[in-house]
């Protein structure tokens, strides 16, 4: 395995062992997603074909509120004491860094997905009529499409003044392309995909992936030397 | 008061306005579909091109800052962002009322109008951020640089957004598809909002180049000199 690799590991490693230390952040942000998931079956009523419709957008809203929590706090612990300034000091690529974080956010959005969904097609009594295999691929490749962008956009705003409302000023414009394609997609896999429109949202969210991954990628450094 | 050479383009870019203007409502017969209704494109599409012209050039000088650190260029990069941002919201404010009379509705869910307000959104997400950053002004360039960058992704999505998908906003124009009296309203608006849209850039760029002066940690004071005994 290549040293940059290496590097991608070891932070993506740490970041998730740091999670799993302390588990009440990430029980805070599902609990956080849950509660939205019933005031949207709350607040659309008790018609049965209503709440199937919107499962899969309401699924998708309660982890990209998620994402904005959970990736405020990924930097706001680097922030505490120094942490990033002894992780920049060491011989480590920027890009690795950002790598590292951003595969282990996705990670654990991908934790609150697999949590989450099962839960949203009870309460919503979605018929799943889609495999398991298109729900999983769909929830990584969206979890990945708001880890990306929400990562560098969260280094971004950790100097600015506001920086919780920040991010999310900034983060749910650039994500409502892998939003749109993530919620339906995820629709048309729990409904059904009569009219083959699986592959169209597909091809969105991997063209997201792919845009952003890249270029997150390459601008994270000059936003790293700054912080 | 000192005079500005940009000036002298902002007001060829009014008189050229007006003109567009009264060739616009005066000149050109009304539309054989829409009528009168129709005259709205001669602000709106000029707004639509300048909007994206001047952001997509705002992308290319924050790319250009984060490669040189070249001051001017985060000037240059305020006043696109701000002209930009400006532009966009008149071309989403006149569609909106030209969409009244011809689509029946104020606001659809098209994937243009969508991806239009997704771009005004980002862009006013990096104005904020960078006023919100009141740290080293170099700093701040860098990150209002990233961020320009980063929202520069969704201008091709908007551009394309009408061959993309299916959409009620029609394709982009071709000089072919119209007749030339509408063609030339179209070119002449369209260089009035280009040079009024350079005339602005240029004040703000130098409003920017100001505040960062300003904001600037003044020079060290000279070293002490010891003097021999």
């Amino acid at each position: 395995m290549s040293s940059f690799l290496r590097q991608i590991f070891a932070i993506a490693l740490k970041d998730i062992r740091i999670e799993l230390r302390s588990p009440i952040r990430l029980f805070g942000v599902f609990f956080f997603a849950l509660g939205l998931v019933f005031m949207v079956a709350f607040a659309a009523g008790s018609t049965i074909r209503v709440l199937q419709q919107i499962a899969g957008g309401t699924l998708w809203l309660g982890i990209l509120l998620t994402s904005s929590r959970a990736l405020d706090q990924s930097f706001s612990i680097e922030l505490d004491e120094g942490a990033l300034e002894e992780l920049v000091l060491w011989p480590v690529e920027p890009a690795a860094i950002f790598y590292g974080k951003a595969i282990a956010n996705t990670m654990m959005l991908s934790i609150v997905a697999a949590t989450l969904t099962p839960l949203v097609i009870a309460i919503f009594d979605a018929p799943a009529l889609g495999s398991i295999a298109e729900l999983a691929g769909f929830m990584l490749l969206g979890c990945a499409a708001l880890a990306a962008p929400g990562t560098l956009l969260a280094a971004l705003t950790s100097k600015a003044k506001g920086s919780s409302v920040l991010l999310p000023l900034l983060f749910f414009p650039l994500v409502v392309p892998a939003l749109m394609a993530a919620a339906r997609g995820t629709t048309v896999i729990l409904e059904g995909d009569p009219m083959g429109q699986l592959n169209g949202w597909l091809a969105v969210l991997v063209a997201f992936n792919a845009i952003h991954w890249s270029v997150s990628g390459l601008l994270f450094r000059y936003v790293v030397e700054e912080l | 008061m000192k005079f500005h050479w940009e000036h002298i383009v902002g007001l060829l870019g009014l008189a050229v306005l007006v003109y567009g203007q009264y060739f616009g409502l005066f000149v050109v017969p009304p539309d054989s579909h829409m009528g009168d209704v129709a005259r709205i494109l001669f602000v709106h599409v000029p707004a639509a091109w300048n909007a994206f012209f001047v952001l997509t050039i705002g992308g290319v000088f924050a790319l250009l800052y984060l490669l040189t650190g070249a001051k001017r260029f985060d000037h240059l990069l305020e006043g696109c962002l701000e002209v930009g941002t400006l532009l966009t919201f008149m071309l989403i404010l006149q569609g909106s009322i030209f969409a009244k009379p011809t689509w029946g509705v104020w606001w659809t869910w098209d994937p243009r109008l969508v991806s239009s307000a997704v771009m005004l959104a980002i862009y006013v997400g990096v104005l904020v951020l960078r006023r919100t950053l009141n740290t080293d002004p170099t700093v701040r360039a860098t990150l209002t640089s990233v961020a320009a960058v980063l929202a520069s992704v969704t201008l091709p999505v908007n551009y394309f957004s009408v061959q993309i998908w299916r959409s009620m906003h029609q394709i982009q124009t071709a000089p072919t598809d119209i007749d030339s009296p509408l063609k030339m309203a179209w070119r002449i608006n369209a260089i009035a909002f280009l040079l009024i849209a350079f005339w602005l850039v240029a004040r703000r760029s130098r409003i920017a180049k100001a505040r960062f002066e300003a904001m600037e940690a003044p020079p060290l004071p000279p070293a002490p000199t010891v003097e021999a005994s």
